[in-house]
């Protein structure tokens, strides 16, 4: 939004190029989660249509296509949606509390496109539950579940954690641990029926 | 840096001895992030113990450098001064709470009067979602060896036992303090705790529930009573403990109907938390297994254990 914003271009155009320019800059920022180095890429410009993009992406396939959804009680399309934002407002807050020195929506951003690595379990689960049903299915699962959680932990710590002061990191990296793992435990206990 | 911190954590341990020692000593602190190390003074006052705690307080502020008065309640800094931790100091918080001995109060030794909302907020946040998971876990073991039980997440436990769980660490303890206000004018001597210490001991004393509830996963149910009557023991114990000093100076009944209530109430939170045993008819999904139970009042199915 910062780009958009900065980049609006004379009024009643419908030029695509700002459109391009939002698009590279969401993919190059794909790109800085799946190898997350310690760049300041992400803090610098935030964006928030990338986490806009994998929340709802997530939210649909977390759908199910039963006719008695409602009482089997997954989680709906907008139960997702408010864990996710619900969730990332309460750790950039306790992260600003705790002192942190990063801004709000720069915060929100890390932790947006950090869920791409689960978005992408999400997408290898529903291919893995097209196959039959059994324990060799679960471990599969299980164990891509577990992979890509550890990669959204890591990339978030990277970009997260130089922001709090140093005897404070593990209480700002706790509720990120606990806000995937929240996430990661909703994917993996998706069952189609 | 790493040298200076620990030197001035040890000397708050011996301040903290001398302290459980000579429970008329009051001590000054420094806070480790402004001084370089830490800095503890022990002076002893002769004239009375807990009655001094407004005094306490205030050299504990004036103590700490560069610490104006505390900033107004629509400022972010105010609420920023209660979540003033540090990793340390919220470790050493949860292992007083799960090691209460009965000469040592959670607020005056581990609080130092200095609560934070980030160890209730989070422990309380991790309770229920380990509530959740732990629920949806019984429900596919049980499914396994009963293939009759109708599975499904059952998602919307997490928002129950969230809910329940923030209104007892909220309004239980904002009953307790309003009730220990009231009753401030009986005693003399010993000062009541202010509404976040309450709140603080309520929240780090649901910690043990924690690892609790992930034990009750184990499908032995004289081993699951074993484990809830353990946390609760130590649960309470913590409450206990940290509100003997202020309740004894009441009238005995008081005092005892005071105790009574709060571990009551407790018992109640455990009982909900508490996994049922499974009954293995299929229809309908809501009356099989809801390893969640909701708090007050206990529905007939949770006596049938």
């Amino acid at each position: 939004m910062a780009k958009a914003a900065e980049s609006s271009g004379e009024p009643g155009t419908t030029s695509p190029r700002p459109l391009m320019r939002d698009l590279k800059a969401v993919g190059k920022k794909f790109m800085h989660v799946l190898y997350p180095r310690k760049s300041n890429t992400l803090l610098r410009d935030w964006d928030l249509w990338g986490p806009l993009i994998l929340c709802v992406t997530l939210a649909l396939m977390l759908q199910r296509s039963s006719v008695d959804s409602e009482k089997d009680g997954g989680p709906q399309f907008a139960e997702v949606f408010v864990i996710v934002w619900f969730g990332a407002v309460t750790i950039t807050l306790n992260s600003k509390l705790l002192g942190g020195n990063i801004s709000f929506f720069q915060s929100l951003c890390v932790l947006g496109y950090c869920i791409l690595p689960l978005t992408v379990a999400m997408l290898v689960c529903r291919l893995v539950l097209l196959a039959e049903q059994g324990p060799i299915n679960f471990m599969v699962r299980l164990f891509v579940v577990i992979v890509m959680f550890t990669w959204s932990i890591v990339a978030s710590t990277a970009f997260l954690a130089d922001s709090q002061p140093p005897n404070r990191k593990a209480l700002a990296i706790y509720p990120v641990f606990l806000f995937y793992f929240v996430i990661s435990w909703m994917i993996l206990t998706f069952t189609p029926q | 840096m790493a040298a200076a911190d620990e030197l001035a954590f040890h000397e708050f341990e011996e301040a903290s001895n001398l302290l459980a020692e000579t429970p008329d000593a009051v001590t000054t602190s420094g806070s480790g992030q402004l001084t370089p190390q830490g800095h503890v003074a022990v002076a002893v006052d002769s004239g009375g113990s807990y009655g001094a705690e407004e005094e306490v307080e205030e050299s504990d502020k004036t103590a700490l450098l560069q610490e104006k008065q505390q900033p107004g309640f629509w400022t972010f800094g105010y609420y920023q001064s209660f979540f003033d931790v540090d990793t340390c100091q919220v470790l050493d918080r949860i292992r007083g709470s799960l090691l209460p001995r009965p000469g040592h109060n959670f607020v005056r030794h581990r609080l130092r009067n200095r609560p934070d909302l980030y160890g209730p907020f989070w422990i309380c946040a991790t309770l229920a979602f380990v509530l959740a998971v732990t629920g949806n876990l019984t429900l596919v073991l049980a499914q396994r060896r009963d293939p009759s039980i109708h599975y499904s997440p059952q998602f919307h436990k997490v928002t129950v036992a969230g809910i329940t769980i923030y209104c007892y660490v909220w309004l239980v303890p904002l009953a307790l303090w309003g009730f220990l206000q009231w009753r401030k004018r009986v005693r003399e001597r010993v000062g009541p705790y202010t509404f976040l210490e309450t709140v603080c001991v309520y929240g780090y004393s649901l910690f043990v529930f924690i690892p609790t509830v992930v034990l009750w996963l184990i499908p032995v149910p004289w081993l699951q009573w074993l484990f809830g009557a353990l946390a609760l023991a130590l649960s309470a114990a913590s409450l206990v403990f940290t509100l003997w000093p202020v309740v004894r100076e009441d009238t005995r009944l008081v005092a005892a109907v005071l105790l009574s209530t709060v571990v009551l109430l407790h018992a109640l939170l455990a009982t909900g938390c508490k996994p049922l045993p499974l009954e293995p008819l299929a229809p309908p999904p809501q009356a099989t297994s809801l390893p969640l139970n909701l708090l007050p009042p206990p529905t007939p199915r949770s006596q049938v254990t």
